[in-house]
């Protein structure tokens, strides 16, 4: 039997690049001025579900995501860098969905994929900074959870060691599988795309981009089943539609205001020169200074 | 966040040139690879859509963690520990980054676990990851070693180490010794055959062995007792795992501090032949230079890129006298030139990139069929070019990259002396490249062939036979000139038929090739591409005008003269 890893990740507007025009008028996101990117934390998640196939032959890594059709991209990203097969929930009913009629739908999702091991997730996205779908994925699906992960020292068959970053030091725990794991930024940097990976699954489609494709790779797609990104809609889940969109989401935004930046995370910075050296490149990437 | 790759729009257009067509169906066997090897292109849309694809993960590597290791490389420099080069720990990091992500063996088959690619996108990679540290660069392009077993090597030594490669095999190329530097003929090391086991055995010493303690060595070594030239050399593999070598020291340099430049001991070390005895320097080493050197011309367009960069940036940020230094003339002169400099060499690069890449193809189709009699004259007509493109290429590369540099390190006044600002770090880095595979002089030793065998009046006749746009007539115009001008200075210089005189006045034939070819190969990207117009114009003015130069000083210049600059 396999070691199923399922990565949930999702494909966000690049909030950290912001431009003049990142907000509208109404103080929500111009999606339409900004880059779609794989969600950085996702990326980090996705790195420690690879990590765990880098040590284990039997090791299986789906990667899952949910949003409009261009999110097929998050699953073609995850392939480059090692992840096995993704699937794509996609449909129109979904649309206005808060975290908890999404986490309802990818709930249903991960149950079409059991069994697995471990249900994979960063702590947030970088558009809501909600970090509530994880949680309540691990809720829905009645299995314990593990969040702010930032390292997987150990697994087998039975159980799972994770280091958790938490604002005063690092909590190391036991957990049982299968589980569910939130990753924190403070993990691992995702790995490069791989050559190969790229050209191989570069042609991956949905149904939807093949229906777009100007041309015709229907003779590719028989000999090289693999190219095949399914699609879910709401029927192949089985979902009650009243769970979803807007109807299915309590959450209702009354009011939105400007905010000054606060701190998020924390870090703790020993007197050494590395990190010396680290927090400089950081205040410099992040403009803080030079 | 930074692509080095993205942010360059002048490699996706040498990277589109129309040439590529030929390259890329020759180099995938008219696309039936795509049968055995799951990553392998449909069609040329499919293949250059591979090749922009991968160098952006080069660019994203190179602009997010090579160029941000750069300056700790430099800093730290790689140490000597129990017999064992140590990485700095950005240089480890860089390496790592680019075997994970497949980037090693790139021009190898497929069936030795490459990525197939044609010289041109693994040049452009070269050039990326050199504009993000020059040094590093070193290490990561000695995968051309790969090549030339590829090239030379039995089945059984490509089998063996080829497929190494793409896991992460580290290569270094060992020719230089003590005594033996621009003249290889001289090269010592001594290759004992044991005749019962069929293995050689290497004793000597070699010196400035870029990345010395490397998996994988290339060794030219005097396989033929009693001899002292060319004739007695071969070319070995050593292979690292056998600890026969020792390494005296690594040596502290002016720049490319990152890249452990190794004194090795060889104590009989067991090695391979690379192809036949006897042919080490004639032919194998020959090639080996050759791709080393366009690695070189590379290197010089990832510096120069990198020097005008923190140029401009500096000049638009510096302000003195109430406003950016960039608004003065002096300045932006320099800037210009710069920029138009680095177009000119990165022009001459994918030029003669794509001639290697042609002709390349063309030897290795020959191994797997017979060439019809069309391929085989184009084989020889892009070999020819290859041969006279490349000692101009590494030239005027590594000169201008230099001059850039210069300049970038000037832009930035007194702070530019100072070790504050990445410049510093360019301009020693830079200062190499008119030095190793071959000085600047050697370069006009191999290209002055070019102008005696009328090898570059030929290529600008065929340069000056393609039609350009109405409005860019007045470039082909003047470079028409300077062609005519070119042609008749030889024959002037000729007159004399003395060789030392040739040799005298041979760089500044060879400059004013160079500027000619240069001239039109920007002229032709113009008419490509408007964007070039600007580079175009400012290059040829200033080529002309150099070239004006030469010849007032070739005129008033006589064979009798030379005694003048003989006694010293």
């Amino acid at each position: 039997m396999s070691f199923r890893i399922i990565v949930l990740a999702k494909q966000v507007p690049d909030t950290r690049n912001v431009g003049k025009d990142a907000m509208k008028a109404d103080g929500t996101v111009n999606r339409a001025a900004l880059p779609a990117i794989f969600n950085p934390e996702d990326l980090n998640a996705l790195e420690l579900a690879l990590r765990i196939k880098d040590q284990r032959k039997d090791c299986e890594v789906i990667v899952l995501t949910m949003g409009p059709f261009r999110a097929a991209e998050i699953v073609r990203e995850a392939m480059y860098r090692g992840a096995d097969r993704g699937y794509l929930i996609t449909d129109r009913k979904f649309a206005g969905s808060d975290t908890l009629a999404t986490s309802y739908a990818i709930s249903l999702a991960v149950k079409k994929l059991e069994p697995y091991n471990l249900v994979i997730s960063g702590r947030q996205a970088i558009d809501g900074d909600t970090a509530q779908v994880g949680p309540q994925t691990a809720e829905k699906l009645n299995i314990p959870q593990v969040t702010y992960a930032e390292d997987i020292p150990e697994v087998t068959d039975t159980h799972i060691v994770i280091k958790r970053r938490l604002e005063l030091g690092i909590e190391t725990v036991k957990a049982p599988m299968p589980l569910a794991i939130t990753v924190h930024s403070s993990a691992p940097d995702c790995r490069q795309r791989v050559a190969k990976l790229l050209m191989k699954y570069k042609h991956a489609r949905t149904v939807t981009e093949l229906q777009n494709e100007t041309k015709d790779y229907t003779e590719l797609y028989n000999q090289r089943p693999y190219l095949q990104i399914d699609e879910w809609t709401v029927d192949d889940l089985h979902a009650d539609v009243e769970m979803l969109g807007l109807s299915g989401s309590p959450t209702k935004v009354k009011k939105i205001e400007n905010v000054v930046f606060a701190h998020k995370d924390s870090k703790v910075m020993t007197s050494s020169d590395e990190d010396i050296n680290n927090l400089m490149k950081e205040l410099i990437e992040s403009h803080v200074i030079g | 966040m930074a692509n080095f790759y993205n942010d360059n729009e002048n490699l996706k257009f040498h990277l589109t040139h129309p040439l590529m067509e030929k390259i890329v169906k020759l180099k995938e066997k008219n696309y039936t690879e795509m049968e055995h090897h799951d990553y392998a292109p449909l069609d040329l849309e499919d293949a250059l859509d591979s090749y922009d694809k991968v160098l952006e993960i080069i660019g994203e590597i190179s602009g997010d963690i090579i160029g941000p290791n750069a300056e700790g490389v430099d800093h730290d420099g790689p140490q000597l520990i129990d017999n064992e080069v140590i990485y700095a720990k950005g240089t480890q990091e860089n390496h790592d980054a680019l075997v994970k992500a497949g980037m090693i063996g790139m021009s190898l088959p497929r069936e030795y676990g490459g990525l197939n690619f044609p010289i041109v996108p693994y040049v452009m990679s070269a050039e990326i990851v050199s504009r993000a540290d020059a040094g590093f660069a070193n290490i990561w392009g000695l995968q051309d070693c790969a090549e030339t077993i590829h090239e030379f090597g039995s089945e059984e030594i490509k089998n063996e180490y080829l497929p190494r490669f793409n896991k992460g095999a580290t290569a270094a190329m060992d020719l230089t010794e003590p005594d033996a530097g621009s003249d290889l003929q001289a090269v010592q090391l001594k290759a004992t055959l044991d005749q019962q086991t069929g293995i050689w055995y290497l004793d000597g010493v070699k010196r400035f062995i870029t990345n010395g303690d490397a998996d994988i060595s290339l060794v030219l070594a005097r396989s033929e007792a009693n001899t002292t030239d060319a004739r007695g050399l071969s070319l070995f593999v050593y292979d690292r795992t056998h600890r026969a070598v020792k390494i005296r020291r690594i040596e502290n340099k002016l720049g490319i501090k990152g890249s452990p430049t190794c004194e090795l001991v060889f104590k009989n070390a067991p090695a391979k032949l690379i192809g036949d005895t006897k042919l080490g320097l004639i032919k194998y080493v020959m090639s080996l230079m050759n791709s080393a050197r366009l690695g070189v011309g590379a290197q010089s367009v990832g510096i120069a890129e990198a020097a005008w960069r923190e140029a401009l940036k500096y000049a638009q940020e510096r302000e003195q006298f109430g406003k950016a230094i960039i608004r003065y003339p002096a300045v932006y002169e320099m800037i210009t030139n710069m920029k138009v400099k680095t177009d000119a060499i990165r022009t001459l690069l994918y030029e003669t990139a794509r001639f290697v890449d042609i002709y390349k193809a063309y030897t290795f189709a020959g191994h797997d069929r017979k060439l019809e009699q069309a391929e085989r004259e184009e084989y020889k007509y892009y070999l020819k070019l290859a041969d006279v493109f490349t000692p101009l290429l590494k030239l005027f590369s590594s000169e201008y990259c230099n001059q850039i540099a210069y300049d970038a390190l000037q832009i930035h006044g007194g702070t530019g002396y100072m070790k504050d600002f990445p410049v510093e770090r360019i301009y020693r880095d830079a200062r190499i490249t008119t030095i190793y595979e071959g000085t600047s002089q050697l370069q006009v030793v191999a290209a002055i062939r070019g102008v005696g065998n009328g090898a570059y009046l030929k290529a600008l006749q065929a340069y000056g036979a393609v039609e350009v746009k109405p409005e860019l007539q007045y470039m082909k115009s003047v470079l028409e000139k300077m062609t005519d001008q070119f042609g008749k200075t030889v024959e002037k210089v000729n007159e004399f038929e003395d060789n030392e005189y040739l040799d005298f006045h041979a760089r500044r034939l060879v400059e004013m090739a160079g500027n000619t070819i240069m001239g039109y190969l920007l002229l032709h990207d113009a008419n490509r591409s408007d964007v070039y117009t600007k580079s175009a114009d400012i290059f040829i003015r200033m080529a002309r005008a150099e070239n004006i130069a030469k010849v007032g000083f070739i005129n008033q210049s006589h064979p009798k003269d030379l005694g003048a600059y003989k006694q010293v």
